[in-house]
């Protein structure tokens, strides 16, 4: 039993299966999964579509933190990304032989290649200003963020672009054989990404990185190709949530589209195992930790609390991981518990 | 006695950066920020009507009291190699809790304003604290405090109050006449004065106390400073302290702007801080900037802002395409910079 | 006989259970300089910690004057009349010379009994401090924009400025040069004459006998001795520090170096004129296949930069360097590795360990970077390669999986040089390989590596320890001051070596 608390997951797990608990305790049909309209029906099935955008994300920033970086642009590019695909797509009724149909200004797979390409693109230019020129992530991320949202308004003119095609819907809002649609596209992601770092030596040199630069160079990993590259897939994933969230809307909001997403990311990917000095990384961890902020807010809904009250709870979270990771407050509890050994070396 | 250091020592210091006339190359980064100011100002002025204004050099300082008054606050911290994401968050639970007591609860404004400044003290402490003793990352323990304070804000109300408290409306009305040339009157609100105070008060204590020497010294270096004997521990909870006190400030002449308490207040304000910080010439990495450069960083962000709508045909969110451009460019020479005085003699 | 004014006695010092000092005692007399002497890991570091108060010893006495003291910080000794100028330095660059100097007790002025710092006169005794040690300069510059042998005087013009009545220095000569250590020397004496306790940290044997008074030996976190520096000459010092009898002359022992390359073996790697600004003047070099090349020279002699140089970490401005006889361009050390270079870095710490990743992580690195990112070694392939060099080298681990960062530091040395070797250089670079490492295990290493070098391998192999040097190489390449001043033969003896660095010395 204690082999199995230790392992690196063991907290994100049971601080999932509490939240699901809590909330099947004030929620009784929590649980209930029916078939209903040709799909699985439940808050479960819920809280997973709700969840994919921010499990994309989390898998992009699981990496860039895996290199002790961190990428706060994320939420803009979202917003670049559904912008870009919401005004490519846009949707017009047309009557064609009689018949109202939906066109729209560009193929919709265009659309779609496009708006993820940008997004990947977005990444690129954080990783090269991270890598190449030599800036700290956070203010080159910083960067991004600020003139991204601008960026997205321009594409959109400003406005809220609804979009009027059905099949854009289904990436967002669609089912297929029986789950969510979009937990397809967050498998398929998850499950290329866990092939390429464990099948590939990928997953050694992006630990290696993040633990001890300097060495890994002198070891001869091309520690500036790898950083990049981890940068440019962060963005690629963001522009894949962007679909999926201005799927789900049916519109692109190049204001509000993933607003705090970022933080969320970040927290997720905390909550998962990783730490944000770098190093070891676990992507089943931050999915899990995507599981837990959504059951969380779920859980706040149904518990009837205001939705703004998430944040509080957020913020306890937080606070409450950050010391659980911190030697010095680990060494105080012990200190408070055990009588203090003589002559032990002050910090 | 002995000699004078030999030439051959001399010899070893680099080479100063050309010199522009007489400036000494460490205020070489302000003296772009105030250069590329005073240009804009003159562009302004050439093509637009009106723009040349005293009114609208005051009105700078009038719309952006509060961002003047919180951006000093992040100097500080900044300075000190941290950082703090909660200002924008503070500022908004300042306002709520002001709106709240005096407009439900019937509290009087001189009660309320040493209260919201008191709380907003003790939650930068907090904080300072939490980073200093656990040696946790500032961005994650600000950024938790910005959930926390927004989060709170919400707990009060979820709507806006609006505050229609005559002593509130008084002093959001009030303007002090400044300039009176012929036709020509420019007058200035409290709010700005109160901006122009601390900002006055903030370059006396960056320069002339010891405790804002110790801001640089830890900035530059922690582990020196600390080997050197200065209160590293005071210094770093200091810094925080100070900057949740501007945050409060900045919430309570913010209040007096927008006469409400709102959940969604300066949303996003923190970024614009920091922009205004990292323009005004201070390094992120910390140990080298000035308080003067951050005034000049929040006047250009306004002055984009001012250029935009003088303008009337580009949308305000080039705004924000012009702050990322510029924070860019200002990074990418302050990388420069620091590549260049890091090769070897 | 005056009264010590510092003295130790007794001081233990432990580190998670293992003993960092051990009954240590010191003594420090006024007007006197005072070497402190040892090999690396004998303990002077800790020693020092515990007088600056950055750490506290476990047990023992201190005493200044007649009064018992304990220093719990960096500011108590500083109170005391304890100051220390650290190898690196550690003052802060982006603050002036004056700043630096009065930091932390600014001269006040202005109402409400001074709350303003009067700059006025933090410059003026900032000068007046400056000039004390014979220094001019403009104070009000920034500390960084000066040479580290100025920034160690104001750091010298410091701690006299906190009037402390001991001085100590650690390892402040490791990054000037000749004039600058010259200098720093007449500062020293003529703080001695004022009366200072000064502790001289170093280990140039030559600047010992040049400046110190009396020389106190450490080894193994123990004292060893006390002498007066007139009393101890430097065979007995090396004696003492080493804890065994030095032969004067090596050259008559039987070399152990691999069989010398002959002229018909192929040169592998050579430079014409390789230079880089600021860090090392024009060097021209060849190595041939299977040849052991030593590279000789006090520290900072330029040994380490020429390493980086060969192997891509720095981009050299002038000069070439060819590998089988073709000019190459090494932009970063994956080009290099790809031509069959090695290199084992000087610092393991940050170059060389990734701590947190397994033993066996670490050993297969290398290796795995030159396969590139997709031909992956399996968990397999690496634990079976890390084994094999586990019982090669006698690395003591308990299983390949644990994290490097528990190893002792002689063992994660091993597993540096296991790193390389597995990539079965053509060329390996060893920057100190032996630092840290107990006798038996250098000669497991040097066994090896000599295996290598019969079986074609090229190496470069850097240490301090001549004897290691002389021993072991084909050829010896003697640099000073980071330029090549001459080559030897293998077998030549140390004092050779050191009479070709000392040529031209009018400081001996």
């Amino acid at each position: 039993m204690s082999k199995l608390m230790k392992h690196r997951l063991a907290w994100p797990v049971i601080t999932l299966l509490v939240l699901l608990s809590v909330n099947a305790a004030f929620n009784p049909g929590f649980l209930h999964i029916e078939w209903r309209g040709g799909h699985l029906y439940g808050s479960l099935i819920d809280i997973l579509n709700r969840a994919a955008p921010l499990m994309l994300v989390s898998l992009g920033m699981t990496l860039v933190i895996a290199t002790r970086g961190i990428d706060i642009s994320v939420g803009a590019v979202v917003a670049i990304a559904a912008a870009l695909a919401a005004w490519m797509i846009g949707g017009a009724l047309v009557v064609v032989d009689g018949v109202a149909t939906h066109v729209t200004r560009f193929p919709m797979p265009l659309a779609l290649i496009a708006a993820v390409a940008v997004a990947a693109l977005c990444g690129l230019w954080n990783g090269m200003l991270v890598a190449r020129v030599g800036m700290q992530p956070i203010i080159a991320t910083l960067i991004l963020m600020v003139a991204g949202r601008g960026i997205a308004q321009l594409i959109t003119n400003g406005q809220i672009i609804t979009i009027y095609y059905g099949p854009y819907f289904f990436l967002g809002s669609g089912y297929l054989l029986g789950l969510p649609f979009s937990l397809f596209i967050v498998a398929a992601v998850f499950i290329a990404l866990y092939l390429a770092i464990t099948r590939s030596a990928l997953g050694l040199f992006i630990q290696s990185v993040g633990i001890n630069p300097e060495a890994s160079r002198v070891a001869g990993i091309k520690a500036r190709a790898i950083i990049v590259g981890v940068y440019a897939f962060c963005g690629a994933c963001a522009g894949l949530a962007g679909l999926l969230i201005s799927s789900n809307v049916k519109s692109a909001d190049g204001n509000n589209a993933g607003q705090l997403i970022e933080l969320d990311a970040i927290l997720a990917v905390t909550l998962g195992g990783t730490l944000l000095t770098g190093g070891k990384f676990s992507l089943v961890g931050s999915m899990i930790g995507a599981l837990i902020i959504q059951t969380l807010t779920y859980a706040i809904y149904s518990l009837g609390v205001p939705p703004e009250v998430n944040l509080v709870v957020k913020a306890v979270v937080v606070f409450a991981v950050m010391l659980m990771q911190s030697a010095e407050f680990r060494d105080s509890i012990r200190a408070l518990v055990q009588k203090p050994a003589r002559g032990e070396v002050r910090a | 006695m002995s000699a004078v250091v030999s030439p051959t020592v001399e010899a070893r210091q680099p080479v100063a950066t050309p010199a522009v006339m007489k400036i000494q190359p460490k205020y070489l980064p302000l003296t772009a920020t105030i250069s590329l100011f005073v240009l804009m100002a003159t562009l302004g002025s050439v093509f637009y009507t009106g723009f040349f204004a005293p009114q609208v050099f005051l009105n700078l300082f009038i719309d952006n009291a509060f961002l003047i008054i919180c951006a000093v606050g992040m100097t500080f911290v900044i300075l000190a190699g941290g950082i703090d994401l909660s200002v924008g968050s503070v500022i908004a639970l300042t306002t709520m809790v002001s709106a709240s007591l005096v407009q439900r609860h019937g509290w009087s404004p001189f009660a309320v304003l040493p209260l919201v400044l008191a709380m907003g003290t003790a939650f930068g402490a907090l904080q300072g604290f939490l980073i200093e003793r656990f040696r946790l990352q500032p961005f994650i323990v600000t950024l938790a405090g910005m959930f926390m304070a927004r989060g709170l804000c919400y707990l009060i109300s979820i709507d806006s109050i609006d505050i229609t408290n005559p002593v509130y409306s008084a002093i959001s009305q009030a303007r002090i006449p400044v300039w009176a040339f012929g036709e020509e009157t420019a007058s200035i609100s409290i709010g700005a004065l109160i901006a122009i105070a601390v900002l006055l008060a903030a370059i006396f204590i960056a320069h002339c106390t010891p405790f804002g020497r110790a801001v640089y010294a830890v900035g530059g270096s922690e582990h020196s400073a600390m080997l050197m004997g200065l209160p590293v521990r005071g210094t770093v909870i200091g810094v925080y302290t100070l900057s949740g006190l501007c945050s409060a400030l900045a919430g309570v002449v913010f209040t007096f702007y927008m006469l409400s308490g709102y959940g969604l207040h300066a949303v996003g304000l923190e970024l614009d801080a920091i922009a205004a910080v990292v323009i005004g010439g201070t390094l992120l990495t910390g140990g080298v900037g000035y308080v003067f450069g951050t005034l000049f960083g929040v006047l250009m962000l306004g002055i984009i802002q001012t250029l935009i709508s003088f303008d009337g045909t580009l949308s305000s969110w080039w705004t924000r395409i012009v702050v990322g451009a510029l924070l860019f460019v200002f990074c990418l020479l302050q990388r420069v910079f620091a590549a260049r005085s890091a090769k070897p003699s | 006989m005056t009264a010590p004014l510092l003295e130790l006695s007794g001081i233990d010092k432990q580190f998670a259970g293992v003993s960092a000092l051990r009954d240590v005692r010191l003594r420090l007399f006024p007007g006197e300089i005072h070497a402190l002497m040892g090999q690396n890991g004998a303990g002077k570091s800790t020693l020092i910690k515990v007088l600056t108060g950055v750490l506290e010893s476990s047990r023992g006495d201190m005493r200044l004057g007649s009064k018992a003291i304990r220093p719990r910080s960096p500011l108590d000794a500083q109170k005391l009349g304890i100051s220390t100028v650290y190898q690196e330095v550690n003052l802060c660059p982006n603050l002036s010379v004056a700043e630096n100097v009065f930091a932390g007790r600014y001269p006040r002025c202005g109402a409400l009994q001074g709350f303003r710092i009067d700059w006025a006169e933090v410059h003026r005794r900032a000068r007046e401090l400056l000039a004390r040690i014979g220094l001019e300069i403009d104070v009000a510059q920034r500390l960084g924009s000066c040479s580290v042998a100025v920034q160690q005087l104001v750091a010298i013009a410091r701690a006299l400025g906190v009037e402390s009545k001991v001085l100590i220095l650690d390892e402040p000569t490791s990054s000037l040069d000749e004039d600058e250590v010259q200098k720093l020397f007449a500062v020293l004496r003529r703080l001695r004459s004022e009366g200072m306790a000064i502790l001289f940290i170093t280990h140039f044997l030559n600047q010992v006998y040049a400046v110190s008074d009396r020389i106190t030996v450490l080894r193994n976190g123990q004292w060893v001795g006390e002498w007066q520096a007139a009393d101890l000459g430097p065979q007995a010092l090396i004696s003492a520090m080493l804890g065994r009898e030095f032969a004067a002359t090596t050259g008559t022992a039987a070399p152990m170096a691999a069989a010398a390359a002959d002229a018909d073996t192929p040169v592998f790697l050579q430079t014409e004129g390789l230079a880089q600004a600021g860090r090392l003047h024009p060097i021209d070099l060849s190595l041939r296949a299977g040849e052991v090349l030593g590279l000789a020279g006090l520290l900072g002699a330029g040994r380490t930069e020429l390493a980086r140089l060969l192997f891509g970490l720095e981009a050299p401005d002038r000069g070439t360097l060819s590998i089988d006889g073709k000019n190459v361009r090494l932009a970063n050390p994956a080009d290099a590795v790809e031509h069959g270079l090695a290199l084992c870095p000087e610092e393991r710490k940050t170059d060389g360990i990734v701590g947190e990743l397994s033993v066996r992580e670490n050993i297969a690195l290398a290796l795995q970077a030159r396969r590139g990112v997709r031909r992956c070694m399996s968990q397999a392939e690496q634990t079976a390669l890390a084994e094999k060099f586990v019982k090669a080298l006698g690395i003591k681990c308990t299983d390949v999986d644990m994290p490097i960062g528990l190893l002792s530091g002689g063992n994660q040395q091993k597993a540096m040089i296991a790193r390389w070797l597995a990539t079965n250089p053509r060329l390996l670079i060893l920057d100190e390989p032996t630092r840290g490492i107990d006798v038996a295990a250098k000669q497991e290493i040097m066994d090896e590596i000599l295996r290598l070098a019969q079986a074609g391998m090229a190496v470069l192999f850097i240490s301090s320890e001549m004897s290691e040097v002389v021993r072991v190489s084909n050829r010896i390449a003697v640099l000073r001051d980071r330029r090549k001043v001459g080559e030897l033969p293998g077998g030549s003896s140390e004092a050779a070596v050191y009479e070709l660095i000392a040529a031209e010395h009018e400081h001996v």
